[in-house]
């Protein structure tokens, strides 16, 4: 599993308050727990309405983690770490600060 | 502020999207409120999805509105496939971009949450859609469904204040179904978002039967029905039915169909009823309805009408063999395809299913003439008022569709009259026939008579009818001393009179003797007179010859005398006068 390349895709709507603290927030753990081995895809719905039927999308913004299976979401401008680790499933046993 | 008149003369009226759905439109006076949106709640089970769905492919099939639809509950395919059998073809609509389909799933168990969001996919996936097809027409299957994904409530309100907002904004016409909630309209107080137009959708049970019904809550800036109105789901889809919102403007006819009894057709002054009118026939059991109900129903045939028979005591064979023994074959029609019979007990479905039926069959088959025998049965699975109301929508449907139809209702022997009749559909119907037992010294007849007829002269006379091996065949009024004779009374009334006729014609062939002997009596009187004048007459002449011949005589005895006083004794008594 760690071997595998983690693919997240996280949907926004332009360039909202929320938007960007919830990327910011992305960028920053992605980096800390899952440096080397992530695919993060920004995707705007005001530029890409027709994706947000694929991947259920109603909250902005979402993040989804396509690989590894099953499928998860979590909404909200992911300030909550913990929540975001519990909710992407990363092991905080690998993180390296703990 | 003369403009201000001006403008308030041509105040524009609330424009309304008609809906297509039968009756909705009629009480709502025009349909839905354009681009503004629409809540339609109610219980599980009661219709919500199917009405928007309906309101969604009308708008495209009949106004060529394209639609979107938004489920919250269901799938795409999985709609699609309910609604096939209405004879929807989503896939296909959805083909020919008039239609869009968008499945929101919402499923707790995927969704964690952190920090703030909002809505704005919802907002987009939605507005996506209506701008891809150019909708004008948008249904929201139970939003309500977002509660149970999103755990903050207050977030969702705010969004789901925005939604209704944005798409009045939009300018689409829009449903949104809300599930019924305890002591409120909606679950999830829905109502105080939407707050153009309500309505109720309520499905009932009373006494183990289920009727269905509509209400309209509110209507914002537009008058509206405001009874419950019964409401069905039938084959070809929703369909209102506004009793009252009928404005009695059918068409009339003056044609004129035959009872199928002759003598029956003499009684009215027209000579039978009129087409497109309805007729109850009313009387206790046993006293032929049902006879007189085929016998009208076989004249339809023989004219080449088409006609519908709801039985609801026999089976259609039964109807037929016992129709036989009267001398009424009813198989050639039924082969024919011009009668058709529909046997149902009346217990098997409630009364809203059998108004379905009875409009199906009837669109269907597309009958001239419908006979229903006996409506009283379907009390059994109605109460009173129920049942009349049913039979008001029936009767007025019939009436609009210009079909002649024939009822029988079963009246108690003990009132005469059943309430049913009474207060129900008497008042409905335009001709009323009664027939009932007419029990004398130990021995019961069946006797016919016309309560009303409207636009004709009727008899008032109670005729009493026999049924036959050819039929029914009504008889001759005969009064006796205490009043109208029937039965074995009349067979006794009827040979006294012959056996006076046959005295009275007797006497008459004796007296015409008695003239002609009397004549040839005097005419031997006159004879005899007339011989006697003759030898008077003779006897007459006879004395003036003599008297002739002794005054001659006289006259030369006088002469002689006179010559011989002169002395002229030689002179010829004849030279001299």
């Amino acid at each position: 599993m760690e071997k595998e390349t983690w693919e997240l895709r996280l949907y926004v709507a332009g360039q909202t308050a929320k938007s960007v603290t919830a990327l910011n927030n992305l960028q920053k753990y992605c980096e800390r727990y899952l440096k080397g081995r992530y695919q993060l895809e920004v995707i705007d719905l005001l530029k890409n309405p027709q994706l947000a039927e694929g991947d259920q999308i109603l909250a902005i913004p979402t993040l989804v983690r396509k690989v590894p299976s099953p499928i998860r979401r979590i909404i909200g401008d992911l300030s909550n770490q913990e929540r975001v680790l519990v909710g992407l499933d990363i092991r905080p046993l690998e993180s390296p600060e703990q | 502020m003369l403009e201000d008149t001006a403008s308030l003369s041509t105040l524009p009226t609330l424009p309304k999207s008609l809906t297509g759905i039968d009756g909705l439109d009629e009480i709502t006076e025009g349909g839905l409120p354009k681009g503004r949106p629409t809540l339609v709640c109610g219980s599980a089970g009661c219709g919500k999805t199917l009405m928007a769905i309906e309101f969604l492919v009308r708008g495209i099939l009949d106004y060529n509105e394209p639609g979107v639809l938004m489920t919250f509950e269901e799938t795409a395919a999985e709609l699609s496939a309910n609604v096939a059998s209405l004879g929807f073809d989503l896939p296909q609509m959805q083909a020919d971009k008039l239609l869009r389909l968008d499945h929101v799933h919402v499923d707790r168990s995927e969704i964690e949450e952190t920090g703030e969001y909002d809505l704005e996919g919802l907002f987009i996936r939605l507005g996506y859609a209506i701008d891809s097809i150019g909708a004008k027409r948008v249904v929201l299957d139970t939003v309500e469904a977002l509660f149970s994904g999103f755990p903050n409530e207050a977030v969702l309100r705010s969004e789901i204040r925005r939604l209704f907002r944005w798409l009045k904004d939009k300018g689409v016409t829009t449903i949104i179904t809300a599930e019924r909630g305890e002591g409120t309209l909606t679950r999830q107080g829905l109502e105080e978002y939407v707050s153009d137009c309500v309505i109720l959708l309520d499905n009932r049970v009373i006494d183990q039967i289920t009727t269905r019904r509509l209400r309209i809550v509110k209507y914002r800036g537009s008058t509206h029905g405001t009874n419950e109105y019964p409401y069905l789901i039938t084959e070809e889809g929703f369909s209102v039915l506004p009793i009252t919102s009928l404005n009695l403007q059918h068409e009339v006819s003056n044609d004129i169909v035959s009872s199928g009894v002759v003598a029956l057709d003499e009684m009215f002054g027209r000579g039978g009823f009129y087409r497109g009118s309805s007729v109850l026939i009313t009387g206790t059991a046993g006293t032929a309805k049902t006879t007189l109900s085929a016998a009208f129903a076989a004249a339809a045939c023989r004219r080449g009408e088409k006609c519908l028979m709801f039985v609801f005591e026999e089976s259609p064979k039964q109807l037929v063999r016992n129709m036989r023994s009267v001398g009424l074959d009813l198989q050639p029609f039924l082969d024919q395809g011009l009668l058709y019979i529909e046997a149902s007990r009346p217990t098997l479905n409630g009364l809203e299913r059998h108004l379905v039926t009875v409009h199906k069959l009837i669109g269907k088959h597309k009958p001239q003439t419908v006979v229903i025998d006996p409506i009283t049965n379907l009390i059994s699975v109605g109460s009173l008022s129920e049942v009349r109301s049913m039979l008001t929508r029936l009767i007025d449907y019939l009436k609009v569709n210009g079909i002649t139809a024939l009822f029988t209702a079963l009246t108690s022997p003990r009132n005469g009259q059943s309430e049913m009749t009474e207060e129900g559909v008497s008042s409905l119907v335009d001709t009323w026939i009664n027939v009932r037992d007419l029990e004398g010294v130990g021995e019961r007849n069946r006797g016919l008579s016309i309560l009303k007829s409207r636009g004709m002269g009727h008899s008032n006379q109670v005729r009493e009818f026999l049924v036959t091996d050819n039929g029914i065949q009504l008889l001759d009024v005969i009064i006796g001393p205490g009043g109208i004779v029937t039965g074995a009374g009349r067979l006794t009334q009827e040979l006294q009179e012959q056996a006076q006729a046959v005295v009275r014609q007797q006497e008459l062939i004796r007296k015409d003797r008695e003239l002609e002997r009397k004549r040839r009596v005097l005419e031997a009187t006159i004879a005899n007179l007339r011989t006697e004048f003759e030898s008077v007459e003779e006897e007459l002449r006879q004395i003036n010859d003599e008297e002739a011949t002794r005054r001659e005589a006289l006259h030369k005895g006088r002469q002689h005398i006179a010559n011989l006083s002169i002395g002229r004794i030689a002179t010829p008594p004849d030279d001299q006068p």
